[in-house]
């Protein structure tokens, strides 16, 4: 049926449906009210970097070695190498600086990493009071745990995980395997040579 | 006032009738300047929760429970907001706009009865009064815009003249209606007019063939008349980023928004006078609890008219500036001038089913007529030849 008028008193019966529903079914509530709920991100969102430790947070896997600091297209990483009394590298960060309100979340320095050091976090609550040095994240607030990576990426930091895992235990072979030979090389001495 | 200075006068007895005669001028008053911005106050948060319903979300909760607290934090904070006046602006009309726009809304309601005998004043003139002091916020609105020197006030300003001068036009036919059938102008009257009958409802003039043509009419002149969606093109923000008040910051913004809602509140409130029979309803009648009853209609209808007005603002889209003046003149006019014969042959016509059938079939062959003769062209196919 076609009367005049038809499409106003349509929109109007729309809105009223809307008014009356929203208060009887939750799920038409297209908001979230937000410090009390949040929404559950997907695992693969991510926000800004941070550097994962493995067993406490004075040994990073991060060894200085400032390949992200010179992949990072917006220059936003700041790194000085620890070094000892003597002046000896010790193959850890003294300082390692994110200004976040300069990094644009594009993952490189994670891509770059070959030390599975620095990942990308889901935190979306970094906002500071201050503009300048309240956005530079140091050292302790970017520290965090394999835990907490196991917890925010499940299927990625698993693969880091086992990855990890079977370098390590690769290496351990080799080392194994080269110190099998070693001793192998010193039990036999020239002998063999006379053969 | 004279009821009010009867019931004073009879009260207290050993006062100079002076002094009651000042305090029967001060209550209407009082009344009039605490109630109405109070419920101007209310209206924002209902129509910012009801917006909200209407979009699927909740609207403001966070002030207070339920966010009863939102209009005094908003009030707050538009205090503390700088007032910004332009560098090449007319200081002194850019200062007297908004405080010019708020009196208009605030005189119609003098004229407004809210119970028996409560009315401020009881003009003779009382409906012309509303109306023609209702409209005068456009000079307030033009002389915003034009002391703002910006394209966009302007542009506003203009637009709010246009509007308001047209849709004055069938608003004050559609209350022609009215005034021919209650043979009188004042407001009071006119609502005594509509008592009686079934429950003190079967009255009431929205219950006449002429009287729901006229009530449609009233409420969409009002609408416009106020600038409210879907009639809002002279602050339209997607076009005009703040028509009038594109150049005006806080306090002053605010006491722009105050009028804007107590003038439409004001047309809501004359709407209720002229067609919903003001304050009658069941219970309603002389005294204390017939008036204090009388009241409760009042202030129940008007909030019915600006839920109305809420409902109508979350639903319909803004009209084009071109399909708002065709909407006036060949649409609302029309309408208005058949209801005033309409109204003629109510009257002369003796035995009431007759009168009914004639005033109805008159007005429905009419609007049919108007919707046909207005009905959008129907495009041809077009046919490309070059695809």
């Amino acid at each position: 049926m076609n009367y005049p008028g038809k499409g106003l008193v349509e929109g109007l019966a729309i809105t009223a449906r809307n008014f009356v529903g929203s208060y009887f079914y939750k799920d038409r509530l297209t908001t979230v009210q937000y410090p009390e709920e949040r929404v559950q991100t997907p695992e693969n969102s991510r926000t800004f970097p941070f550097l994962v430790f493995d067993e406490s947070p004075d040994k990073p896997r991060c060894t200085a070695c400032k390949i992200c600091e010179v992949e990072c297209p917006p220059k936003c990483i700041y790194i000085v190498m620890d070094r000892d009394d003597k002046g000896k590298p010790l193959q850890r960060p003294k300082v390692f600086d994110i200004d976040i309100s300069v990094c644009m979340q594009c993952q490189i320095c994670v891509e770059v990493c070959p030390f599975e050091s620095i990942k990308m976090d889901n935190d979306y609550e970094k906002s500071r009071y201050g503009r300048f040095n309240d956005l530079v994240q140091r050292l302790p607030d970017l520290l965090k745990s394999n835990a907490y990576y196991n917890k925010i990426k499940p299927a990625e930091a698993a693969e880091v995980d086992a990855k990890l895992k079977a370098e390590a235990e690769a290496k351990a072979a080799k080392k194994a395997a080269a110190a099998a030979a070693a001793a192998k090389a010193t039990a036999v001495p020239p002998a063999g040579s006379v053969t | 006032m004279e009821t009010i200075y009867q019931i004073l006068h009879t009260t207290f007895a050993n006062v100079p009738a002076w002094a009651v005669q000042i305090a029967a001028f001060l209550i209407p008053i009082a009344f009039i300047f605490g109630v109405y911005p109070a419920i101007f106050a209310l209206t924002t948060l209902v129509e910012r929760k009801a917006l909200g319903r209407i979009q699927n979300r909740y609207g403001p909760n966070r002030v207070g429970i339920f966010g009863i607290l939102q209009p005094l934090a908003d009030g707050l904070k538009i205090l503390l907001k700088e007032d910004i006046v332009p560098r090449v602006a007319d200081k002194f009309t850019h200062f007297l706009a908004p405080v010019l726009i708020v009196i208009p809304g605030l005189l119609v309601y003098l004229v407004v009865p809210v119970a028996p005998g409560m009315v401020a004043v009881d003009l003779k003139i009382g409906v012309l009064f509303a109306l023609a002091v209702g409209t005068m916020s456009v000079i307030a609105l033009f002389m915003a815009g034009w002391a703002s020197r910006n394209k966009f006030s302007v542009l506003g300003a203009v637009r709010a003249v246009a509007q308001v001068v047209s849709y004055e036009v069938p608003t004050v036919m559609a209350g022609v209606a009215v005034i021919m059938a209650a043979g009188t102008l004042s407001t009071l009257t006119i609502v005594q007019r509509q008592g009686g009958g079934l429950l003190n409802i079967s009255n009431w003039y929205v219950f006449r063939p002429w009287g729901l043509v006229g009530f449609a009419l009233f409420i969409i002149g009002g609408l416009a008349e106020s600038a409210r969606c879907p009639f809002d093109l002279p602050e339209a923000e997607s076009e005009l980023i703040g028509g009038y008040h594109t150049e005006y910051s806080g306090f002053k913004f605010a006491l722009f928004q105050m009028g804007e809602y107590l003038a439409g509140m004001a047309m809501a409130g004359v709407t209720v006078t002229l067609f919903l029979g003001g304050y009658m309803g069941p219970g309603s009648g002389p005294g204390l609890a017939g008036g204090l009853i009388s009241m409760l209609w009042f202030f129940v209808k008007l909030a019915g008219m600006i839920g109305l007005n809420i409902w109508i603002r979350g639903t319909w889209p803004r009209l084009r500036v071109d399909q708002l003046m065709g909407f006036a003149w060949k649409v609302l006019l029309p309408l208005a001038l058949v209801n005033i014969v309409a109204v003629g042959f109510w009257h002369f016509l003796t035995p009431r089913p007759l009168a009914w059938i004639i005033t109805t079939g008159w007005l429905v062959i009419w609007f049919l007529v108007l919707t046909k003769c207005n009905a959008s062209a129907k495009l041809e196919k077009r046919e490309y030849r070059y695809v």
